[in-house]
């Protein structure tokens, strides 16, 4: 079977700031992916590599064995991308907000209706799908965004930090409407989080990244039965423990960059 | 949950018959926003009406300017209407860089989408803003006296002239978009140009008043053919329309190309 991402030595720089270094990867179709790491890990650069936001050389990124180099629009076909940012457009409503990605992924317009509100409906939006979208709330734009991604019936979903600045309810509701969909369509999900414990409960696998490269990669409960082998005091590690491990040293002083970081807390912002 | 099997994949659309869907798609979302938000229809209309109603007013009595016959009021209102709608397209890049703060822009450009496609959806899109603008003047200046055509082959003309026209005021504005970046540049820079745009134009009096390096300005001015065009078309005056329209094309087709090479530094 083709895996749904391959990513071989993908590298990519702005300026003299190597923000990926040489990444290695393989996502497997129907998995539930998790890209975890601190701010400025390189995690969303990553995404948008994938994404075709960010020119990659051919042979770096292929999705479902399409280059994303040489072969844009078809990956685009198989992507739904929700970026950090909320998205949404606050000047529309719900449904035209879901509309505008039926239009542009050239759903035929007697389908179209259908469609979009399939999409509502399978993120529990259909209620409130024609109250203008500057009403809704965080955990509601979310999901939103993630019927925005669904329309198109996409093979790929990737969600780049998706509960970022969310309360625990709007959350937990999220990843329940991510690993509905999955279980419904068998979609493949990659996702970027920095919150451990999310990765350790929804994710199929992790990839642990740190200052561009992947430190570690496997399942959460192999990863943490990993470090409780090596540790061997009977202790009982979490997924933190496993990163703060491979990341090793300088942990601490890598923030992030000023823009990273400016642009998490204005989403949190956003969400409020 | 209503999603028990994965509905089909959509067909994709290929070749030509992207670009007129991308088209379409973008002036849907222009109409529907401006069906929420009426405001800014009836904020835009003052500035017009006062143009046409003081200055215009004022300077049909003057009678300093040659306006070949035409009553004054009537020469201006063609020019309120290119002026106007160019106003508008101008600031049109405020949106693109809101778009790209909010992700909005990043999450179009991963869609099947070529960037020259997503910008000429853009355009037109300011274009649907520009002819709703036009039709706000025309009315004005109708209830001001001025006698335009009804003609509805002339009033298609129109509306062409006033689409390519904005298409290209707001390619130009989502090239500084995407060359400044912010906000606050563009806005300073949309102000600084708007005005030698309308006065180095034939917007208020005709070209051959004007001193020679000022005439060779306004030769280069896409808004002189768009009122070249439009008075030609609502007044009946003698004009250039096949010239007009071409220029107005080129500088169309060169804007888009313009600044869809430029829109990728908006999506880094």
């Amino acid at each position: 079977m083709t895996d749904a991402l391959t990513c071989a030595g993908l590298r990519y720089s702005f300026g003299d700031t190597l923000a990926v270094d040489g990444l290695d990867l393989s996502v497997t179709q129907g998995e539930i992916f998790g890209l975890l790491g601190p701010n400025g890990a390189g995690k969303t650069t990553a995404i948008r590599c994938v994404t075709t936001l960010l020119p990659v050389r051919p042979g770096m990124v292929r999705v479902f064995g399409r280059d994303a180099a040489a072969d844009r629009m078809a990956v685009r076909r198989l992507l739904g991308y929700v970026p950090q940012q909320l998205s949404a457009d606050a000047r529309l409503t719900g449904r035209e907000n879901v509309s505008l990605f039926a239009r542009v992924f050239d759903i035929p317009r007697r389908e179209r209706a259908a469609r979009v509100a399939q999409a509502l409906e399978a993120v529990g939006l259909a209620d409130v799908a024609d109250r203008m979208t500057a009403t809704f709330s965080g955990g509601m734009i979310r999901r939103l965004e993630l019927a925005q991604a669904l329309v198109s019936s996409p093979r790929l979903l990737m969600l780049d930090e998706p509960t970022i600045g969310l309360d625990p309810i709007a959350r937990t509701s999220v990843w329940e409407h991510i690993q509905a969909v999955r279980a419904a369509t068998g979609m493949t999900v990659l996702v970027t989080t920095h919150y451990m414990d999310e990765a350790d409960q929804y994710c199929d696998r992790v990839a642990l990244m740190h200052q561009g490269q992947i430190r570690a990669i496997g399942a959460p409960k192999e990863l943490t039965a990993q470090l409780r082998e090596r540790r061997g005091d009977g202790s009982d590690p979490t997924l933190e423990d496993v990163f703060r491990e491979v990341a090793g040293s300088g942990l601490e002083e890598e923030g992030g960059k000023f823009r990273d970081v400016r642009r998490t807390r204005n989403t949190a912002r956003r969400v409020g | 949950m209503g999603w028990t099997c994965s509905p089909p994949r959509p067909a994709p659309r290929t070749g030509w018959r992207v670009l007129p869907a991308r088209v379409a798609a973008m002036c849907v979302v222009e109409l529907q926003k401006l069906r929420h938000d009426r405001t800014e229809l009836y904020t835009r209309a003052i500035q017009p009406a006062l143009w046409l109603l003081i200055f215009g007013e004022t300077f049909t009595r003057i009678r300093a300017i040659p306006t070949g016959g035409v009553p004054y009021l009537d020469y201006l209102a063609p020019g309120i209407i290119a002026q106007s709608t160019m106003f508008i397209a101008i600031f049109y890049g405020i949106q693109i860089i809101w778009e790209r703060d909010s992700g909005v822009l990043t999450k179009l450009l991963v869609t099947p989408t070529p960037r020259a496609a997503l910008v000429t959806g853009k355009a037109f899109a300011a274009g649907v803003k520009a002819v709703i603008q036009a039709v706000v003047v025309v009315l004005i200046a109708t209830l001001l006296g001025v006698g335009m055509t009804w003609n509805p082959l002339r009033l298609l003309g129109v509306l062409v002239t006033v689409v390519l026209g904005s298409a290209f005021f707001s390619c130009l504005s989502m090239t500084i978009a995407g060359i400044v970046l912010t906000r606050d540049r563009l806005m300073g820079i949309g102000q600084a140009i708007t005005m030698p745009l309308f006065f180095a134009s034939n917007a208020l009096y005709p070209t051959a008043i004007m001193p020679g390096w000022l005439q060779a300005i306004s030769m280069v001015n896409p808004l002189s053919y768009e009122v070249d065009a439009l008075r030609g078309l609502l007044l009946g005056t003698p004009a250039h329309l096949a010239l007009d329209g071409g220029v107005l094309l080129l500088a169309a087709v060169l804007g888009i190309t313009v600044s869809s090479s430029l829109l990728g530094r908006l999506a880094r």
